[in-house]
């Protein structure tokens, strides 16, 4: 029996998509029962006076939450996202429903060993209720009370040996797409590089000392399956020198329809024989392609990798050998001034361990970024205001073509005084000798 | 908003045990607020970093930034977090008086 009656919400439980709503009021069911005889440490009715505060929400069209909340535990200063419901009498349940941020593994494979053991913890000692993941990473327990928190935390690095993920102006979770572990296309081993940092800047993850936020995300290739060129402030996405492996049997037997382009991804509607003419040489973006009949030919030195011959024909077309990753700076979302995507900034680094050269530019950009950052200002706010010229000064970074969509078109052009013949101070009595006021 | 009596004084907190007004602050409020903190012992070096931040604040209507406070009172993050386990936001804003920190914690 159902604690409040919820007509809105229950709309939701019709059509095929996955309810939420009926996954709810299943863990509120499971709870009533309590088939294990558990000792729930937060309210057993805490999952139903979620949905009770959700149908509020949705009559009211207004959030019932209040602003903010600092919770955590001792030694950290994020992890944990405090949150307090506005009618704590009517829905005692959610009185307080903390959110807690667990640090989830690269790629995000799992045992079931694995995730039973966390949803003990979490079906003990909070709602029963997660988020399976967060947009930055993150497993998400949605919902438990101020005193379970160092308890949970206790039985995730005692029992599961897991730690928190990161809140508050600190490096955040990063998170990578599952790279060599099942992708052809995958230049590094996105998972290790993830994996590694992580692990390197624990300090910087838990303890706040940046100006802002601060986010890594690791693509194994432009495809971008973990969109790092947009989600983060440090993108690492991999790339590669040399030519494109090219299987001229397997390009004829896309040709002659054996295989499906783009691994059968556009099977649902009749496109008409496969054309490699129209849907690959002539769709290159530099028209660095051609196709004589029999043999498909590239001109790698005019191609920007931008994956679309390989994505249409994965079994003939391959990425090169010599692979590696460029590295973009500075994506963010609209707040304050605007939303920005990453900017390039090291068009090819080698990726071996233990990514020193990668670490050297992080560590370069943080070392400038927590200097001369304003209060709440990310990274690509800072270069924007300090100049792209200071962020290659910084990571020591020669300008080169590749920096630039296009050269700049207004002449307001900053030079060193070093860098001008004779410097900047101004003789005024020398220059009336020649020209009379 | 819930209200706490503490050796005569009387203090009014949110659900986060946050000084409602930063003009209630007494030296009771440090001493009542520590066990929470996890803060045995008041020493020297924490009075320097609360009387830092009160100052701070009064001068300029916010809390300093991470890397101002480390600055200012020579104490190393690190060594923050060893005077105030729950961190400089939690902990010593907490204890300073000073309102919540607000954002995207």
């Amino acid at each position: 029996m159902a604690k409040h009656q919820t007509p809105l919400l229950d709309q939701l439980e019709t059509g095929p998509w996955p309810s939420f709503v009926s996954d709810i009021k299943q863990e509120a069911a499971h709870r009533a029962a309590n088939p294990k005889g558990l000792d729930y440490q937060v309210p057993v009715d805490c999952a139903d006076d979620l949905l009770g505060v959700l149908e509020l929400s949705f009559k009211d069209k207004e959030t019932h939450w209040k602003h903010g909340g600092i919770v955590g535990v001792f030694g950290y200063g994020g992890g944990v996202i405090g949150r307090y419901c506005d009618q704590p009498e009517m829905f005692p349940g959610v009185a307080h429903f903390h959110t807690v941020r667990v640090a989830q593994p690269s790629g995000k494979y799992y045992t079931s060993e694995y995730l039973n053991a966390i949803m003990d913890i979490w079906e003990l000692r909070g709602s029963g209720l997660t988020n399976m993941h967060g947009s930055t990473g993150d497993i998400v327990l949605l919902g438990t009370t101020t005193p379970q928190l160092e308890e949970i935390f206790h039985d995730l690095t005692h029992n599961l040996n897991t730690d928190l993920g990161g809140s508050g102006s600190n490096l955040r979770t990063p998170a990578d797409c599952l790279g060599q572990s099942r992708c052809e296309f995958a230049c590094y081993d996105t998972q290790d590089v993830c994996h590694t940092l992580t692990n390197d800047y624990q300090d910087e993850l838990h303890r706040p000392a940046f100006p802002y936020k601060f986010k890594f995300k690791f693509d194994g290739c432009p495809n971008g399956c973990v969109a790092s060129i947009a989600r983060s402030d440090f993108s690492v996405i991999g790339t590669w020198k040399d030519d494109i492996r090219i299987d001229q049997d397997r390009v004829k037997a896309y040709v002659a329809g054996e295989f499906k382009p783009g691994g059968g991804s556009h099977s649902g509607r009749d496109w008409g024989a496969f054309d490699i003419v129209k849907e690959v040489v002539d769709r290159c973006p530099t028209g660095c392609m051609s196709y004589d009949g029999a043999k498909l030919s590239i001109d790698n030195s005019n191609c920007t990798r931008c994956m679309h011959c390989i994505n249409t024909m994965p079994a003939a077309v391959k990425i090169g050998t010599e692979t590696g990753a460029s590295i973009l700076v500075g994506a963010k979302a609209p707040i304050l001034d605007g939303a920005q995507m990453s900017s390039l900034l090291v068009p090819f680094v080698v990726v071996e361990k233990p990514y020193d050269e990668i670490k050297e530019v992080i560590e370069n950009i943080w070392d400038w970024w927590m200097e001369e950052g304003k209060n709440r200002e990310r990274v690509g706010e800072t270069i924007k205001r300090l100049s792209f010229q200071k962020l290659l000064e910084v990571t020591n970074t020669k300008a080169v073509p590749q920096h630039v969509e296009a050269p700049r078109a207004n002449p307001y052009i900053f030079f060193k005084e070093d860098e001008v013949p004779g410097g900047f101070a101004h003789d005024e009595k020398a220059y009336r000798q020649r020209h009379m006021r | 908003m819930a209200t706490v009596e503490y050796k005569g004084k009387s203090f009014e907190v949110d659900e986060d045990g946050f000084l409602q007004r930063f003009e209630d602050w007494t030296e009771e409020w440090v001493d009542y607020v520590k066990d929470s903190e996890g803060i045995k012992e008041l020493t020297p070096e924490h009075n320097k970093v609360i009387e830092f931040l009160q100052d701070y604040y009064k001068k300029n209507g916010i809390a300093p930034m991470v890397r101002i406070l480390s600055k200012v009172t020579g104490f190393k993050l690190k060594h923050i977090y060893e005077l105030f386990p729950s961190g400089p936001g939690k902990g010593a804003c907490k204890m300073a008086g000073l309102p919540k920190p607000t954002g995207c914690v």
